[in-house]
């Protein structure tokens, strides 16, 4: 067990230090230095209480029945110093706290725009200017890149931790996070406020690339070769990007969702015992309008993607459940 | 130093010193039947049943604990999503609505408060003895809530997750409605209680500190246990009738019931801690034969804290979408509450300074509790800060810092305080090599389960995930292996009580030499508490092994 955490603290695959997780943006070395200064005040201050109550317990410990104690009551100098030091430090703490949340909270004005929409329980990452959308955050590296996001259902969070940002993803309201990164690499993306069943495989990534790859990467509308792929397999890379398959197996197996393995063309029973047939009406209406019609035996949590999908991405995606489906 | 009114004229009944009441009229059989005690009014009763009660549900929380971090060991699930998230829902707020809040103040308290006083009882026995019934209520609709369906929101019922999923969230909210009656009831009780019936001759500057902190605790419970109700009756009125306050698709504001929520919840963070303080104040002062270091900074220092403890609330919410703003404002009063915090802390240490050390069990959970404590508040500064906080919000070192706290603090002081007053209540004295053991037992397992957890969080697991990424494990698991040993630990501390209630020595009126009230009385006490109204001549830490010198003593 000892050897586990030792291990732990030396594990080279993952980077980063003993507490903190890899740093990639110059403000996440801010925040671990206030970090860092926290810790040894900390430190500093717990040998002091727990170092003297040691002392003590052990210095005045009971050898006889009675055994004389002092009468001290107190002592105002005492009271004072040890009221006004702490008092300051704090104030330096939250100063620094206070002088590095600003700029985390205020993106520049040159930010690249991404929009990202969580939803239960996956992440879409949408590129305004190039319409491209992705379930992976592709940035350049030394971009400030600024993410205006928001939910389709309940709250969630946008959590990096090598970009040390974090913010609330609220339905019916933006809310604004950026960040700068200065290293090429894949970072962790965790959804951090509690959304039910799968909250914990809500999770994505921020792959960092050269200025150049992400250009190519922009250029080829989000890495995908359009003029020489199928609509089916368009669709197939769609069912990913927009998280349809953290829902919905392929392969036959009940996940959230039904699977969607030789279901096209078929009846497909419903919640309260109506039947309905499989087509592209069906599928469109189950996409844009999940709870009209409820799966038997799953519960009516899909979140809609109305507006969020154009009729390419739609209709390539009924290709590709029409393929399987087969 | 105390003494009891008459004790001299001839014929009156002064318990000489260690006498047992066991075999002879006590509390415990002036009256025989179940209805004498579930209609008894006696503060010493009801104090018991809130005891066996909230110990039943300290029980039933641990082990849906340890269920969470036997499904923590391993990356992969072992329960599925929906029953991991069931567990640690039931798990906080059965630890939250019917542990921690009630246990101090409602279980001890109602057994010590009356009899520190030198009072026959609590001002309105027959509220108090409502205020069990209602908490039996309460909790009758969390039991009712598991078996149908159970809840999957959280302790904190955040919304729009709690007005939209299929659990059973309104049964859940009616319990914890319900059960701040019981706390409004206690906390009314104690602050008259307090304010009128203290003995002859004990001022407020004579009060035991223990007094001080329940009378702090009493004043929020009053006065923030109401905001809570409110919110969560908008809360099952949002679910079943669909009024719109928290939907944002009706033009409600989800943000809205987070500030709510903490309105009630920061300042219930100091209903569940300051008893605690209070406790390990009569802990230490009486196992080290000396006056509390700074009488008044300890004992105002709870009154400033219960008072800031209500402007801190956005401190929960700095990442959530809330004004800029606002969290500076709230991160700068976070940070003026730990002053008065870090005072106490002091104060303790400082208490030891040529005292006359006893380690028995009380003692060693209130070490115990220092050394975690101090651990739980200083973490806290990582929090308060704002770019820190952004990192470590929802991660693991918000669970490790919260159980450090409440925890380490609450619970570690509450278990003290109950080997502190056993022998008062049940007459017997417990095993103390199988306290000690306990102690150092639940001290070790406890940092093993937590330590962990803050490495854990900073490295950005998040928290309420059922699973997690590899490169979590090894921590993870020792976590677990730590949570066996706590739980050992606890169950040994079961066992001492247990035990002694069967063959423990018969205890003495006043086994630790105390000064205050209640180890004047008999043990266990009377009835109606004490044989004539006792006066208060000295202050309560006025112990006999006190050097008076000349030059240095002060008041006398």
């Amino acid at each position: 067990m000892i050897s586990n955490f030792l291990r732990l603290s030396s594990e080279a695959s993952l980077g980063g230090s003993f507490w903190m997780p890899p740093q990639a943006t110059a403000l996440a070395a801010n925040t671990d230095a206030l970090f860092y200064f926290i810790l040894v005040l900390c430190v500093i201050f717990f040998i002091i209480v727990v170092g003297a109550m040691f002392y003590f317990a052990i210095k005045y410990r009971r050898r006889s029945p009675n055994q004389r104690t002092s009468d001290i009551k107190g002592s105002h100098t005492v009271e004072l110093v040890w009221s006004v030091i702490p008092a300051i430090l704090l104030i330096i703490i939250f100063a620094w706290g206070f002088k590095d949340w600003l700029a985390l909270s205020i993106p520049p004005a040159n930010a690249l725009d991404v929009r990202v929409t969580g939803r239960k329980w996956s992440w879409a990452f949408n590129y305004p200017k190039d319409n491209i959308t992705a379930n992976e955050l592709i940035v350049p590296v030394d971009q400030p890149v600024r993410l205006t996001m928001s939910s389709t259902d309940v709250l969630h969070s946008f959590f990096v931790p090598a970009f040390r940002i974090k913010r609330d993803v609220l339905p019916n309201r933006y809310t604004v996070v950026w960040f700068e990164a200065n290293t090429t690499g894949d970072f962790e993306i965790y959804c951090t406020e509690y959304c039910g069943t799968d909250h914990s495989r809500m999770l994505s990534k921020v792959k960092v690339l050269s200025q150049t790859d992400y250009d190519k990467w922009i250029q080829t509308g989000g890495g995908l070769d359009k003029a020489n792929m199928s609509s089916v397999d368009l669709g197939k890379l769609y069912f990913t990007q927009f998280g349809c398959n953290s829902c919905h197996s392929v392969d036959g197996t009940a996940k959230i969702g039904p699977t969607l393995a030789k279901k096209y063309g078929t009846e497909h029973e419903l919640e309260g015992g109506a039947k309905v047939l499989v087509d592209d009406n069906y599928l469109r209406e189950s996409i844009v309008n999940p709870t009209a019609k409820i799966a038997k035996g799953f519960a009516p949590v899909m979140p809609s993607f109305q507006g969020q999908i154009n009729d390419e991405q739609m209709n390539a995606l009924i290709d590709y459940i029409k393929e399987i489906g087969k | 130093m105390f003494r009891e009114k008459k004790t001299s004229s001839a014929g009156a009944v002064a318990a000489s010193p260690g006498e047992n009441l066991l075999g002879k009229e006590n509390y415990l059989n002036a009256k025989r039947g179940i209805g004498s005690w579930l209609f008894t009014v006696d503060h010493k009763r009801i104090g018991l049943m809130y005891l066996a009660a909230v110990l039943t549900f300290f029980f039933v929380g641990g082990v849906l604990a340890l269920l969470v971090r036997y499904e923590l060991l391993t990356p992969g699930p072992t329960l599925t999503g929906d029953a991991y998230n069931k567990a640690f829902t039931l798990h906080g707020a059965i630890m939250v609505f019917l542990v921690i809040i009630p246990s101090i103040p409602a279980a001890l308290g109602n057994f010590v408060v009356p009899l520190m006083l030198g009072a026959k009882d609590v001002a309105f026995p027959k509220m108090n003895l409502a205020s069990l019934h209602i908490y039996v209520l309460g909790a009758a609709f969390f039991l009712y809530t598991i078996f149908t369906g159970s809840i999957d929101t959280g302790w904190t019922f955040y919304t729009p997750y709690s007005t939209s999923t299929q659990s059973s969230v309104i049964s859940a909210v009616m319990g914890a409605f319900i059960l701040g009656f019981s706390s409004i009831f206690t906390g009314v009780n104690f602050i008259v209680t307090i304010h009128k019936m203290r003995a002859p001759g004990m001022t407020w500057g004579k009060m035991p500190l223990f007094l001080w902190a329940t009378y702090a605790t009493a004043v929020i419970q009053v006065l923030a246990t109401p905001v809570l109700a409110i919110t969560l009756v908008l809360l099952a009125l949002e679910r079943s009738l669909g009024i719109g306050i928290f939907d944002p698709a009706k033009g409600g504001d989800p943000v809205l019931f987070q500030h709510f929520f903490w309105f009630y919840s920061h300042p219930a963070v100091y209903i569940m801690i300051l008893p605690g303080f209070g406790v390990i104040s009569e802990i230490i002062t009486i196992n080290s034969r000396k006056h509390i270091f700074g009488y008044r900074a300890v004992a105002l220092s709870s009154v400033a804290i219960a008072v800031i403890g209500f402007l801190v609330w956005g401190h929960h919410m700095f990442v959530s979408g809330q004004s800029e703003f606002a969290s500076a404002i709230f991160s700068f009063l976070t940070f003026a509450v730990a002053v008065p915090t870090a005072i106490k802390v002091f104060s303790w240490v400082t208490t030891l300074y040529k005292g006359s050390i006893q380690y028995n069990t009380p003692m060693i959970y209130a070490l115990s509790f220092l050394f975690l404590f101090t651990i739980g508040g200083l973490t806290g500064l990582f929090l308060g800060a704002l770019s820190v906080d952004v990192h470590l919000h929802d991660t693991y070192f918000v669970v490790a810092h919260f159980h450090y706290v409440m925890m380490g603090g609450t619970i570690v002081a509450f278990i003290g305080g109950i080997f502190h007053w056993w022998p008062k209540m049940t007459g017997r004295m417990y095993s103390e090599p199988l306290g000690i053991i306990s102690a150092i037992m639940v001290f070790m397992g406890f940092n093993m389960t937590f330590l962990p957890q803050f490495v854990l969080g900073s490295r950005g697991m998040p928290r309420r995930y059922h699973e997690y990424l590899p490169h979590f494990a090894p921590l993870h698991q020792m976590s677990t292996y730590g949570s066996w040993v706590l739980a050992l630990g606890l169950v040994i501390a079961a066992y001492a009580l247990i035990k002694s209630l069967y063959n423990g020595p018969l205890a003495t009126k006043n086994p630790w030499n105390g000064k205050s009230l209640e180890w004047e009385t008999d043990t266990p006490p009377i009835e109606h508490n004490f044989h004539h109204q006792p006066v208060c001549t000295a202050g309560p830490y006025d112990f006999e092994e006190i050097e008076h010198k000349p030059s240095t003593a002060r008041g006398h």
